[in-house]
């Protein structure tokens, strides 16, 4: 018996391939029939599934399928099935609606078995708006071979979908149920349409509804936080370097936008400086980093150094002197490169598009920016807890005078204190580069939210910073979708107004002998 | 606080070379409309540029003075006057537009171009009244007040001063920009308002029209000059002196330093807002790009150019600053940001008397 099973076996593993070959033939000689004859056969090569019926039926849809007085096929002087040359005396074959939509549905079938996974979704997102009852078999069984996960769920969607168009109730309850399961606006839209046609499943049809909709408010929502998260890094980013040179120094740098700005522009020569070494090309990105940190911190102690130092006691006077230096660096930078945007490439781990659970995409280089913000305030309180500069900083800020006579050298404190929080801008430069245009204005649209965050966080404390920073960005984008973008600026700017009635030192106020000064 | 090395200076000894001076620039001033009626070949003769361009700059002193009141005399340094300054400009430019009337490129008899042009069927209701001259003028002068006013009355009352004070002014100044900039605001967006017809019933692209205009500014500069004199010399004078430099103290001497420095604040955006409201019949148009930052500032260099804390110096800074960047906006413009960048490093590191102070050198140091 198992023998014989087994001899079975083989010969239907031979023989099924000849069957269907001869199959095949016979089923696309039908093409060559009439109307009610081409749309069986079409139907029939796509519940056949072989790939070479694919360039045969497109032909056919476009009018290039031609067919001999003997009722062979040709597809442009070819034949048809073999491939060799064909006589000449054919005529095209024409088609109708009934046999449109049959192709539709076999081209969406077909597609179901290639071997690329974008064809196959393209393919599923197909037959999701045919919402044909007869796909359900086909869907089922691609379904079932299915490994890609996002494929899977664009097939789910489409089966839903052509269950909702069965006959059968039953059916059509399994359909609504899968497609309550998703977060798919399309899918919303068929429920309702479902609703208007089928009256007796609406309770279920409404429940779906809630579902979907209660799943895409959450994404709304998760995406709004994600937008705030990362306007907020932007914003500590901008406003960290001012939270140690206005914050902790008390120094008021209207330049420090310039500094963002020297940040990127340092970016932007580094790039250039390596489009010639293809295998140092990736890493352009991450070595701007020190690099930008050291141009600008340059930059900033010989500011400091140089300009700021004379007019310490003097913030009003330091604010127009900055102002003017700003003006200056702006100046230079277009001289030098030009007003026109510059192009700053992400590199490839940057680009893209990550869809986390739940259907909530986030672009890479905003998720970068997150974590390079966090990473770079983790430094900076680090640099100022434990290391000795920080500590030679901290003690200059709580009192110079005993500072000075404890050995500290107040002045190279004072050069290196602002230097830091240059670099710190610089580096936040690097990150804006690659979400904002590279041009020499590009430091201006950032630091009046920077003086804001600050101010709002609390001069001095790099917590408030952080929360100030996170806490804006949020505001910010929750109120966008109601108010615009414009509107929702304006609306933080008044409401931090509010807020300094309130509090006048920020969210974080310094309290005892340092709050006095 | 902040300590101000400035030292006290409103009261002008022996400043006859200063006033003659100022009395001198304002006769020149007012001669340039009659020497542009002069023919061409003359030696005297003045073109029409110079008219419009020293027209802008009366103007521009107006504002100066009102600077130099707030920031010269009570120590409060504003980063929002420009915004003052174009809240005057837009409300005189609303009355100008409403008197093109069916001149317009739509012809449509009460609402501008822009509002058809968006659909507008009727008025939006800051509009109402705009038709009125008086209306306008009194707009011009109580919009900024009113801001100042509020954002004044919200800042001193907590006692922000200093740079915090400047940072919050230039935050509304550029949300002001920011709402200016919109469309549906009703205010002309990006392009603001342009093409005016008449004003007061006088066509405005006549050179009788144009002299008019410049004597009225003239006029309000005058007038201006004489109010802040007033004001600086009389016992409230003396106070925002005192206020700007030290404030705790005369607070517990028993003054309401609030309501001083919310008084000299609002009146000084009302003069801001009065040399905005000259400023556009005599430019021909307005928009958002007046309420930009970076005018303001550039409008407290002046007055740190030319001294602070002396109403002469404020009107020779706004002078000087603009002349040399219309002498060199016009062969090498790319050096002049240069050069008002140096100007605002220069004159805080080298000479925070100003230009003044350089005159009077030795005097009360």
């Amino acid at each position: 018996m198992t023998r014989f099973l087994r001899l079975l076996a083989v010969f239907l593993l031979f023989a099924a391939p000849l069957r269907a070959q001869e199959g095949f033939e016979a089923v696309v000689a039908g093409l060559a029939g009439g109307f009610a004859a081409q749309a069986e056969a079409v139907e029939r090569l796509g519940a056949l599934g072989d790939p070479r019926a694919v360039p045969i039926l497109r032909a056919l849809s476009e009018g290039r399928l031609q067919k001999s007085p003997e009722g062979a096929l040709a597809i442009d002087g070819r034949d048809a099935l073999t491939g060799a040359p064909a006589p000449t005396a054919t005529e095209a074959i024409r088609i109708n609606n009934r046999v449109r939509g049959a192709l539709r549905g076999a081209f969406g079938r077909l597609e179901l078995a290639s071997a690329r996974d974008a064809e196959r979704a393209a393919a599923a997102a197909g037959l999701f708006r045919a919402r044909s009852p007869e796909n359900i078999q086909i869907l089922e069984d691609a379904l079932g071979r299915e490994a890609n996960p996002g494929v899977r769920a664009t097939m789910e969607r489409a089966l839903a979908a052509s269950r909702l168009a069965a006959p059968d109730a039953g059916v059509r309850r399994q359909g609504i149920l899968m497609l309550g399961g998703t977060a798919s606006p399309e899918a919303r839209g068929l429920l309702l349409e479902a609703r208007t046609a089928s009256p007796d499943l609406a309770p279920e049809i409404d429940a779906a509804v809630a579902a979907i909709d209660q799943r895409l408010q959450l994404r709304r929502v998760a995406e709004t936080a994600f937008q705030g998260l990362s306007l907020g890094s932007v914003l500590l980013l901008a406003a960290l370097g001012l939270a140690v040179t206005f914050g902790v120094m008390g120094v008021i740098n209207m330049a420090h936008g310039e500094m963002v700005m020297l940040g990127a522009y340092t970016t932007v020569v580094v790039q250039e400086a390596f489009r010639g070494i293809p295998w140092l090309f990736p890493w352009a990105l991450p070595l701007s980093v020190p690099a930008a940190f050291l141009v600008t911190a340059a930059v900033g102690a010989g500011l400091e150094r140089g300009l700021i130092r004379h007019l310490y006691g003097r913030p009003l006077e330091t604010l127009l002197m900055t102002f003017g230096v700003g003006m200056i660096l702006q100046q230079a930078v277009r001289l030098a490169f030009g007003a026109q945007n510059r192009e700053v490439i992400s590199p490839a781990w940057m680009q893209g598009v990550i869809t986390l659970p739940g259907g909530v995409e986030v672009t890479q280089n905003r998720l970068w920016i997150i974590i390079f913000s966090l990473l770079v305030l983790g430094l900076t309180v680090a640099a100022i807890r434990f290391t000795r500069f920080g500590l030679e900083m901290r003690a200059v800020v709580q009192n110079r005078r005993i500072a000075s006579t404890m050995g500290i050298r107040t002045g190279r404190v004072d050069a290196m204190t602002f230097a830091f929080g240059s670099g710190i801008a610089g580096m936040a430069g690097v990150a804006l580069s690659q979400i904002d245009n590279v041009s020499p204005n590009l430091g201006t649209g950032y630091i009046i939210d920077s003086f804001m965050v600050v101010v709002f966080g609390g001069v001095g404390s790099l917590a408030g910073t952080m929360i100030g920073a996170f806490t804006l960005g949020l505001v910010n984008k929750l109120l966008e979708p109601w108010a615009g973008a414009v509107l929702a600026k304006i609306a933080v700017l008044v409401g931090i107004m509010l807020f300094i009635q309130r509090r006048p030192k920020g969210l974080f106020a310094l309290k005892g002998r340092a709050a006095e000064q | 606080m902040s300590a101000t090395t400035i030292t006290p200076a409103p009261r002008i000894q022996g400043g006859t070379i200063l006033r003659g001076l100022l009395l001198a620039g304002l006769a020149i001033l007012a001669m340039l409309p009659v020497l542009n009626r002069l023919p061409p070949e003359s030696a005297l003769y003045v073109s029409d540029f110079v008219v419009a361009v020293s027209g802008k700059w009366i103007c521009y002193g107006i504002l100066a003075l009102a600077i130099d009141l707030a920031w010269g005399y009570a120590g409060i340094l504003s980063l929002g006057h420009g915004a003052f300054f174009a809240l005057g400009g837009y409300a005189m430019g609303m009355h100008l537009m409403r008197l093109i009337g069916p001149r317009g490129v739509y012809g449509h008899p009460v609402l501008p171009d822009f509002m058809v042009f968006l659909g507008y069927t009727e008025l939006p209701w800051p509009w109402w009244g705009f038709s009125s001259f008086p209306y306008a003028m009194l707009m011009a002068l109580l919009v900024p007040g009113a801001l100042a006013g509020i954002v004044g009355w919200l800042a001193f009352r907590s006692r922000i001063t200093g740079v915090y004070l400047s940072i919050i002014t230039q935050a509304m100044t550029y949300a002001l920009m920011l709402a200016f900039f919109r469309n549906d605001m009703g205010f002309g967006g990006n392009n603001g308002f342009t093409d005016f017809k008449e004003l007061l019933g006088v066509p405005l692209n006549t050179a009788g029209a144009r002299a008019a205009l410049f004597y009225a500014a003239l006029v309000a500069l005058g007038v201006s000059l004489l109010l802040c004199r007033l004001v600086t010399q009389s016992k409230l004078g003396r106070v925002l002196v005192a206020v700007r430099d030290a404030e705790s103290r005369v607070r517990f001497l028993g003054y309401n330093t609030t309501s001083v420095k919310l008084s000299v604040f609002v009146l000084s955006a009302m003069l801001a807002g009065l040399a905005g409201a000259l400023y556009v019949p005599l430019i021909g148009i307005i928009n958002p790009g007046e309420f930009s930052p970076g005018n303001s500032i550039e409008a407290v260099i002046w007055v740190a150019v030319g001294g602070r804390g002396t109403l002469v110096g404020a009107l020779l800074g706004a002078f000087s600053v603009n002349a040399l960047k219309t002498w060199l906006t016009s062969f090498a413009p790319d050096l002049w940001l240069f050069v008002l960048g140096g100007l605002f490093v220069a004159v805080t590191l080298f000479l925070p008397r100003g230009l003044v102070g350089l005159l009077r050198k030795g005097e009360g140091r």
